[in-house]
């Protein structure tokens, strides 16, 4: 059985895969990557290099994107 | 008469109406009232995307960046270091530099933190943003920002969503003499009228969302505050009248019969 770590994506707690990327994380999830900032730990990540991120247990992502706002 | 274009950050807009995109009933709604405005720039604010309902329609999808310049803006943000975060975010999604600072202070009357709004105009222009700032209605922490590289200044009218209109008039014409940078009314606008004092006083545009967004015909008041921005712009290029006491009439008072 393959191992399992715990993250937080956007203040959800998920358990995904050992060795998952923060690219498998924007796949599973469908998100517009270019409608969207990525933060890993609070750190801004470049959008491009998401495949190479690897993810380790209790990593906070957030993710975010413009709505309507005054 | 000439072609008077806003200016800010040398970029050139025809639109002196700059509109809120939130408390909307829909996006679509959104979208018509900011297309029936004229506006040429839009705020927008920085939050999570929607994991598990992923068929929430995006802004993006309604209101074209390419078309409408998108104001990213901190609405929300208590302090300098959540301010900074959320326009750090803002410029990594598509490289919005131009962005509007708002820090507030207390949640109940959502008047501006001065201090860490000062504190963030300086970090932010030094890491390359232009900065539009919201603040409150006091010539002197207008100019210490303008001294911060504010590339906007944009005092409000009354507090946020109060609908009161200008409640300092004084406070604005002094600061619209002490400054040359682009002078705009952010918050607290009630009805059109109400922007049309605001270009008579001299700014060059205002802000406006729940106004529009609130009234009982969004659609109808996006028109008017259209139309009111462009007729106070017109009336005060115009250089009015002196006011006096008494009357003057407007017909001869030669060959009365």
């Amino acid at each position: 059985m393959k191992k399992k770590i715990k993250i937080k994506l956007n203040g959800k707690l998920k358990t995904i895969n050992n060795k998952s990327t923060l690219f498998n994380i924007v796949r599973k999830n469908k998100i517009p990557l270019a409608k969207v900032a990525i933060e890993l730990n609070q750190e801004i990540v470049d959008k491009k290099k998401i495949k190479n991120i690897d993810l380790k247990n209790n990593d906070k992502i957030e993710i975010v994107h413009f709505i309507g706002g005054g | 008469m000439k072609k008077d274009k806003l200016i800010i950050s040398k970029k050139n807009f025809s639109s002196r109406l700059i509109v809120g995109t939130g408390k909307y009933k829909s996006m679509h709604e959104c979208a018509k009232a900011i297309k029936l405005s004229g506006a040429e720039i839009v705020t927008v604010a920085v939050r999570r995307v929607n994991i598990t309902d992923k068929k929430k329609p995006l802004l993006m999808d309604y209101i074209n960046p390419k078309k409408i310049t998108y104001l990213p803006n901190t609405a929300g943000c208590f302090n300098s270091k959540e301010a900074l975060r959320t326009l750090r975010l803002a410029r990594e999604i598509g490289g919005w530099k131009l962005v509007k600072l708002e820090v507030l202070g207390d949640k109940k009357n959502l008047f501006p933190e001065m201090i860490e709004t000062l504190k963030s105009t300086e970090i932010l222009t030094k890491e390359g943003f232009q900065v539009m700032v919201y603040c409150n209605d006091d010539p002197l922490m207008a100019k210490r920002l303008e001294n911060s590289g504010a590339c906007a200044i944009m005092p409000l009218a009354a507090p946020i969503g109060s609908g009161l209109g200008i409640i300092n008039d004084t406070n604005i014409k002094i600061i619209r003499k002490q400054t040359k940078l682009p002078l705009i009314i952010d918050a607290g606008l009630g009805q059109a009228s109400d922007a049309a004092i605001a270009m008579e006083l001299g700014c060059d545009g205002v802000l406006v969302n729940t106004a529009i967004a609130k009234a009982k015909k969004p659609f109808q008041m996006a028109l008017a505050f259209k139309n009111a921005v462009i007729a106070g712009r017109q009336s005060y290029l115009s250089g009015r009248i002196k006011k006096t006491l008494y009357g003057n009439p407007s017909s001869p008072k030669s060959g009365i019969i």
